[in-house]
């Protein structure tokens, strides 16, 4: 049915669906980290700014097509986790180490890429419109519509591979508790690193769409807090842990969130809006649904059958 | 924020790659160790809260944000001196940490910290975005005499303003561990932050005294953030670089270690401010980045972390 839609939909809606894939795509891989393995990264923008500039300035400089700079990237961003994930799930520290760190880490990242010229400065870069697909340019925007679904589906599938693994026992484990998990033989350190590991390479890789579909890079944007909330916040609101949760967030979130802008952004003055909403729903979110929609559809579709 | 700024404005040479001038070490030293006061007594609220709740306080900074309002407003407005507003800005937000802790964290204090640290997000969403559509995206400063008076030690210049704000803020701490440590109430945060199920036991009331530790965390950044206004321009987004700031510092000073908060304070804004001359004085906080890194890999309990947590 989602293969279809574009043909009936018209372009305004293609690029607010493209939106509702490319979030759940990035919900997806903070799920892996965030909500499997209950580690919980408060800065995953900085692998989307590390991936997207990464496949940037390949592209630009060197002439790499971003089809083989999104492996690249996504590369990259995943030494980057696997540092971060290194520094704070050592010692067993406890968790919360690895949430600051995460916040550190993405703006240590905001303030290099502000200050470094050879990739743009704070001006950023800007990437020209050529509509040849080999530069993953593309003139009809429904190939971003099956490209972005086409990434949701792969990173659902990597989730639903690991929560059916070994891989995802364990990660439940490591949530649930982790000294237990340890206890038993659970080897917690290494497990963490794999779903860091995994779960920033996908997000790296989301940097590169990132890139190539809005043709800009602007280090505060690409590296700043609101990213990382819209990336953390689907999953959150979705049910965090659940192979759906991020999806289903993204279909709720999405729409609202570009309804939110289009209201308040275009009068202007109202820029931090959205956020507030945002704000407003987390704090709801966590006190009065901790775990989310997809849980309680789960009750409410069993108690009616 | 500014110490590159002010090294400027005082005709000091510019750094020649790496040859060093003492005078300008020893500059950037003095003016770093001065505003280091105003971190010190932020982390200290930041590792108070954490102490004694284990909650990562993340809207620590737009706290400092919404203090530095305040002061603006005041003096704006009032002509209240941020330097006697101060009191009121830590009143007012000892209110709010008090509220936010009875209303919010205090229904979630069993739920997993990432729940804690989701609210608290959230709480630092509202109150920065509440600051931008309530005063605008730009750059504010609040203005007071006593910053454009200086004095000269030998060649090192000594901003009256930055000593001013030192003193005060080193007073607020010494008062601060005067409570800590001699009165009944910070006996029992003590006791709290010590052993959460031992103090219950002995019939200490935790809600009370949680609500009370963030009160004082919270007036603590509120007395940091009015003090901390004439020196440093502030715009919504200076909360999250603040909170930043203020997790780098108890990082590095040990996670619920007082003294690892104040010596922390003043460690990073010394190595900010030296930063700040001898790199570009936009990437003086990847000094403070780099040093929470060694920190982590060499001794990740913390300068003063009396154990690894």
């Amino acid at each position: 049915m989602l293969l279809a839609l574009p043909m009936v939909l018209s372009s305004y809606l293609v690029t607010v669906f493209v939106l509702i894939f490319f979030y759940a795509y990035l919900g997806q891989a903070w799920n892996i980290v965030g909500g499997y393995a209950g580690q919980l990264s408060a800065g995953h923008a900085a692998f989307v700014g590390v991936g997207a500039y990464a496949a940037a300035v390949l592209s630009l400089s060197a002439g790499l097509t971003p089809w083989v700079g999104m492996f690249v990237g996504g590369t990259v961003a995943a030494v980057l986790g696997g540092f971060i994930g290194f520094l704070g799930f050592r010692f067993g520290l406890r968790g919360f180490y690895f949430v600051l760190l995460t916040v550190a880490f993405a703006e240590m990242c905001r303030i290099v890429a502000n200050n470094l010229e050879w990739i743009g400065g704070a001006v950023g870069l800007y990437i020209t419109f050529t509509g040849n697909p080999w530069q993953f340019q593309f003139q009809d925007s429904r190939a971003y519509y099956y490209i972005a679904l086409g990434l949701m589906v792969a990173a659902t599938a990597v989730a639903a591979a690991i929560e059916r693994r070994r891989f995802g026992v364990y990660l439940s484990a490591i949530r649930e508790d982790e000294g237990a998990a340890e206890a038993v033989g659970v080897p917690t350190f290494r497990y963490k690193m794999f779903a860091m590991i995994v779960s920033s390479f996908l997000t790296g890789v989301g940097g590169t769409f990132y890139a190539f579909y809005l043709f800009s890079l602007q280090p505060n944007t690409v590296f700043g807090i609101p990213l990382s909330v819209e990336i953390i916040i689907r999953p959150i609101v979705g049910g965090a842990g659940t192979l759906f949760g991020p999806i289903v967030g993204s279909f709720i979130l999405s729409p609202l969130a570009e309804l939110t802008r289009f209201y308040f952004a275009a009068g202007g003055g109202w820029a931090g809006v959205h956020l507030i909403v945002y704000g407003v729903l987390l704090v709801v979110v966590v006190l009065f649904f901790p775990q989310g929609a997809v849980p309680w559809l789960r009750r409410l579709l069993r108690t009616q059958a | 924020m500014a110490e590159g700024l002010r090294a400027e404005q005082v005709r000091l040479p510019a750094p020649q790659g790496l040859i060093l001038d003492p005078v300008l070490v020893v500059q950037a030293v003095v003016s770093g160790l001065l505003f280091g006061g105003v971190y010190s007594l932020m982390a200290i609220g930041l590792t108070l809260i954490f102490g004694v709740m284990r909650v990562v306080n993340f809207a620590h900074g737009d706290l400092m944000v919404w203090a530095m309002y305040l002061a603006w407003l005041g003096a704006t407005r009032f002509g209240v001196d941020p330097y006697v507003g101060f009191v009121g800005a830590a009143a007012i937000l000892f209110v709010a940490g008090f509220a936010i802790q009875r209303q919010l964290v205090d229904r979630i204090v069993d739920a997993p910290h990432e729940m804690q640290i989701l609210l608290m997000l959230g709480v630092a969403l509202v109150l920065e975005n509440t600051a931008l559509v309530a005063f605008g995206p730009e750059p504010q400063r609040v203005r007071t005499p006593l910053t454009q008076a200086a004095l000269w030690l030998g060649p090192v210049f000594v901003d009256v303003g930055r000593l001013v704000t030192f003193a005060v803020a080193i007073a607020l701490t010494l008062a601060l561990s005067l409570f800590l440590y001699r009165s009944d109430i910070g006996r029992q945060m003590r006791a709290v932050a010590d052993n959460g199920y031992g103090a219950q036991v002995i019939g200490t009331d935790v809600r009370r005294i949680s609500a009370l530790a963030f009160a004082v965390g919270a007036a603590c950044v509120g007395a940091a953030g009015a003090l901390v206004a004439p020196l440093l321009p502030f715009q919504p987004p200076t909360g999250l670089q603040l909170s930043v700031t203020s997790f780098n510092i108890v990082i590095i000073g040990g996670m619920g270690s007082l003294l690892g908060a104040f010596m922390g304070g003043l460690l990073v804004s010394v190595a900010e401010s030296l930063g700040a001359v001898f790199l570009n004085p936009s990437m003086k906080e990847l000094v403070s980045f780099a040093l929470l890194v060694v920190i982590l890999l060499v001794r990740p309990a913390g300068l003063f972390g009396r154990r690894a947590i």
